[in-house]
């Protein structure tokens, strides 16, 4: 087994072309050979370029300035490719071949591994993180946690001293973020290798790191040492700036149940698919009802994202019955389906998983004027509405920014607050609270919970069981093919 | 996820039966034997080297072992695309003989239906060798070949290769993005210059969506070592043996038949004479 | 092991140090792939339109003397996007082809014409800006890089497929596709990679970092 790569950071630091601040500044770390490090701090702080600097993928100059020293093995990362791996947060954008077991070799095909040697530690990686599938099985047809996990074992492969982890569970499912997690423990117990791990959610890896660094946006190192010292002594304003700290959860809203629940849309013996012959899920019963929310659960493949976009009036039910009731209808007739767009804006609003799916326009003010326009209400009506959620959602200072240069937080209440412009009587999320961090969680289930308050309807799909705690009234679980629905006491 | 993605993109899967030999003969060899009778068939415009190359082709078919549906199924495109391209050749085509119509600059004659004919044939022929091709190459293969046989820099070839695989999820934002202008209030048909222009800020959004998906692919692969100045080695061998060159072969055969067949009946017919 | 000293210890910059923008002509990883990238969203693009508009249009378009060439700019947009964001040699090229091979492959267009289209289109633009020296992206270069791909189009569709037609047509259809490549793949090319660059989603490019402002 080859030896954990040793790192170490003088006065580092990196500044992004075209930017007056610097990322980072003024680094000092030092990691020993086989240490594994959990990497925390605020957004902002610098985490992800000094994890992307020292697998030598920053850029070279015409990317960005850089001062100091960063050295893993005593070498610049740019010359230490192949001692260093790193795996990303998006499963989908990591998958570079057609099958498991060429995806694996690509690593090795770069560094001019012998072949035969490729496919003996094709098959140990494979083994290592514990996937279990023949080498022509197509990529395409993994879960999330599956592709992190393939893109895992394409990193050992090259046997790497130093594994970088750059918020590797943020966009899955608990069922693939406990699969991650024990592919790693599994690495570890196979190899020497140094571990840095980037992560929200500190509970998922806690137990596995020995090492806890906390980076300052300000510069330089905020805190440094073992797990429990480190947790202990900046747990509360790590968790205030929005790291999922164990023992400090983020606070649930308050709710005021006064608005009494009025039936706004009915599902009877539904069924539902996305692509037309396959159905996903069948014979739901639901009601959603203003002043309540609705979450739907279930394991992926469950139909849930299906299940929402039918609910909004977006796709067509493929046999049952959605009935749009008279207070919600308003004359437009029972089935949202055959409602036309601008009838939707004003009844049901749509906030998506992704929220750059929904962005149109070039700032964020032409963004939320947008239904408004198309509604033809008047200019004082729409700046009211506009300046009023700017306000509501601290974004007065991004009126002007293009949509897409916002950050994962911002981005997403921007989507919210495109939806809620028009003022519609149900709002249908999907996975609203996917990959955000505590702080953002936090303020956007204030926000909804007092849409609530105010008597909007809400359906939720979600993963997050605290969320669900948090909001849900009323719990529509699908699980393979029947639901079960219950009421939350 | 998979039975739309399979059929929009039809990229990473293989419709024959992949048992057949065509599917180890090497996909430089296939491109080679499509080039070989494509660019003969562009030399002239007659029908009968079309209609040589159409016979000789479905006996091809056979021995590969497409289905007739999936034949059908996939090849609709270039079905409706050469009678299209006849017909603006009946239409336009240089006058000779009987006039049959005339209307402003159309003039339909014993010549120009003659032309029309042949560049339906000539177009249909084309397209179908090119289907075998792409009906029985698998994309790592091809590029594994172009990379190994050919010698193409590796670096652009795999790189293609590895953006080709978000060609599947691009088509799934393209249905989200629908969706979500719906949802936002602008799907409603304004006209054929309202709907340009929806398709267009639809268009625009793809393309930023495709930007971020690459600029992330990007960086992981150059995370696992690629394109650094290390020689790289190749986990799978693409070799050009026997069977290639004897594709190869056959293909020459198929057009020198197809060339030797016009002249001899008199209707060969240069492009460029 | 490759020895880089790219990274040094003190500041370094492009510009502070030798006055002004080095042009770099050797392709980095990110400038493959977003450039196949790029080709393969246009095939993608190529695909969207085809089911939305094509079917009707086909026969229509069939009876037009020449001019069905103005429909041919949108088949041309990708590499003169692909030019001007990536701004090294042979982008133009490389982004084309890919786009035709993607468009084949999908299922838009058959044959090696796809190829040999895409290859040609793509030289055409490619021409153009290298007679610029792959310095100059102003507007009127992306206009003439775009005809250039229409006249090399026109060209290849004239061979391809419609090779026995008179001399009007051909004069038609190639003055037609010429244009529309100038304006929809020229001019509509470079005010679409401007907004794209406004996106941030080319921050690693000189084309957006032109753009966006310090922050």
């Amino acid at each position: 087994m080859l030896r954990g790569s040793r790192v170490t950071a003088h006065g580092w630091g990196w500044r992004h072309a075209g930017r007056r601040a610097w990322a980072v500044h003024d680094l000092e770390l030092d990691i020993e050979p086989g240490e594994k490090l959990l990497l925390l701090g605020p957004s902002g702080a610098g985490k992800s370029t000094l994890v992307h600097a020292l697998a030598g993928v920053l850029g070279d100059s015409d990317d960005g300035d850089d001062t100091g020293q960063l050295r893993v093995d005593g070498l610049a990362p740019a010359a230490a490719r192949g001692r260093v791996g790193l795996l990303l947060q998006d499963p989908d954008s990591q998958v570079t071949l057609a099958r498991v077991g060429d995806d694996v070799a690509f690593g090795c095909e770069n560094l001019g591994v012998e072949r035969d040697e490729i496919w003996r530690r094709v098959r140990e990686a494979l083994d290592a993180v514990g996937l279990d599938l023949p080498l022509d099985h197509p990529t395409s047809r993994l879960s999330g946690g599956q592709k992190q996990r393939l893109a895992l074992a394409g990193i050992l492969a090259m046997r790497p001293g130093l594994v970088l982890l750059d918020e590797p569970t943020a966009n899955l499912d608990p069922g693939g973020v406990a699969e991650v997690r024990d592919a790693v423990a599994r690495m570890l117990e196979r190899t020497r290798a140094t571990l840095i791990v980037i992560e929200h959610r500190v509970g998922t890896w806690q137990d596995l790191v020995d090492r806890v660094v906390v980076l300052d946006p300000e510069g330089g190192v905020l805190a440094d040492g073992g797990t429990r010292e480190v947790l202990a002594g900046q747990g509360a304003q790590l968790a205030a700036r929005g790291v999922w700290v164990p023992g400090h959860p983020p606070a649930h809203p308050q709710r005021q149940r006064q608005v009494p629940a009025h039936q706004l849309l009915v599902a009877q013996d539904l069924s539902v698919s996305r692509i037309p012959g396959v159905v996903v899920a069948s014979d739901i019963r639901l009601t959603v009802n203003t002043g309540r929310a609705l979450a739907v659960t279930g394991p992926n493949g469950s139909g849930k994202s299906t299940l929402a976009l039918n609910l909004a009036g977006l796709l067509a039910p493929a046999a049952g019955e959605l009935r749009a009731t008279d207070r919600l209808a308003q004359g437009a007739g029972s089935e949202p389906i055959r409602w036309k767009s601008r009838e939707l804006l004003t009844r049901i609003g749509t906030v998506f998983q992704d929220p750059e799916h929904q962005f149109l326009t070039s700032t964020v003010r032409a963004e939320l004027e947008l239904g408004p326009r198309t509604l033809k209400l008047p200019e004082e009506e729409i700046r009211a509405r506009v300046d009023e959620l700017l306000q509501r959602l601290r974004m007065e200072h991004l009126a002007q920014a293009n949509p897409f240069t916002l950050s994962g937080g911002e981005k997403r209440r921007l989507s919210v607050a495109t939806a809620l412009v028009s003022k519609p009587q149900v709002l249908v999320l999907d996975e609203p609270t996917f990959g955000q961090d505590a702080q953002t969680w936090q303020e956007l289930a204030a926000l909804l919970a007092g849409l609530l308050d105010e008597g909007t309807a809400l359906v939720a799909v979600t993963h997050d069981l605290d969320f669900v705690a948090a909001l849900g009234d009323r719990t529509l679980e699908l699980p393979a093919p029947h639901p079960v629905e219950q009421v939350r006491s | 996820m998979s039975r739309a993605t399979k059929e929009t993109t039809g990229v990473a899967t293989r419709i024959a039966d992949a048992t057949r030999p065509i599917h180890r003969v090497n996909p430089v060899a296939k491109l080679a034997a499509a080039f070989i009778i494509s660019l003969t068939l562009i030399a002239s415009i007659d029908w009968v080297s079309a209609g040589v190359v159409l016979l000789l082709e479905a006996a091809l078919f056979g021995w590969v072992g497409i289905r007739l549906s999936v034949f059908l199924r996939r090849s609709w495109p270039i079905l409706l695309a050469s009678p299209l391209a006849g017909l603006t050749t009946v239409l336009y085509g240089e006058p000779s003989g009987q006039l049959y119509w005339e209307f402003l600059f159309i003039h339909v004659t014993d010549g120009s239906i003659y032309l029309g004919v042949a560049t339906a044939l000539r177009i249909l022929a084309i397209g179908l060798a090119g289907m075998v091709m792409f009906l029985t190459i698998d994309p790592t293969d091809l590029a594994d070949g172009l990379a190994q046989v050919l010698r193409l820099p590796a670096r652009f070839v795999l790189g293609a290769l590895a953006a080709m695989r978000l060609a599947g999820l691009l088509v799934e934002d393209w249905r989200s993005l629908g969706l979500a202008r719906r949802a936002r209030g602008v799907g409603d048909s304004q006209g054929f210059v309202g709907k340009l222009r929806l398709w267009l800020n639809q268009a625009f959004s793809l393309l930023v969506l495709a930007l971020r998906r690459g600029s992330k692919l990007a960086t992981a692969m150059e995370a696992r070592g690629f394109g650094a100045d290390t020689r790289r080695s190749w986990a799978r061998e693409s070799v050009f043996v026997g069977r290639d060159w004897l594709l190869i072969a056959i293909s020459v055969l198929i057009a020198a038949t197809a060339v030797a067949v016009s002249i001899w009946s008199g209707h060969w017919n240069f492009i460029f004479g | 092991m490759v020895h880089d000293s790219r990274i040094e210890s003190i500041p370094t910059s492009a510009e502070t140090r030798t006055g002004k923008p080095r042009r770099n002509f050797r392709w980095r990883v990110v400038d493959i792939v977003i450039a196949a990238v790029i080709g393969v969203a246009a095939g993608v693009l190529f695909w969207a339109w085809g089911i939305a508009y094509e079917g009707v249009s086909g026969p229509i378009k069939a009876a037009l003397p020449g001019l069905q060439g103005i429909f041919g700019g949108g088949w041309l947009f990708a590499g003169v996007v692909g030019g001007l964001i990536i701004r090294k040699p042979g982008a133009a090229l490389f982004t084309e082809v890919i786009a035709a091979a993607v468009s084949a492959a999908i299922g838009t267009s058959w044959g090696v014409t796809t190829i040999t289209s895409g290859l040609v289109q793509g030289l055409g633009a490619e021409i153009v800006l290298a007679l610029f020296l792959y310095a100059n992206w102003r507007i009127y270069v992306a206009i003439l890089a775009g005809a250039a791909a229409g006249m090399a189009a026109g060209v290849h569709d004239l061979i391809v497929w419609y090779p026995g037609v008179t001399w009007m047509f051909r004069a038609i259809y190639f003055t037609s596709v010429t244009l529309s490549g100038a304006v929809i793949a020229g001019a509509l090319s470079w005010f679409a990679v401007r907004g794209l660059a406004r996106t941030g989603a080319l921050g690693r490019f000189a084309a957006g970092r032109e753009v966006t402002a310090d922050v």
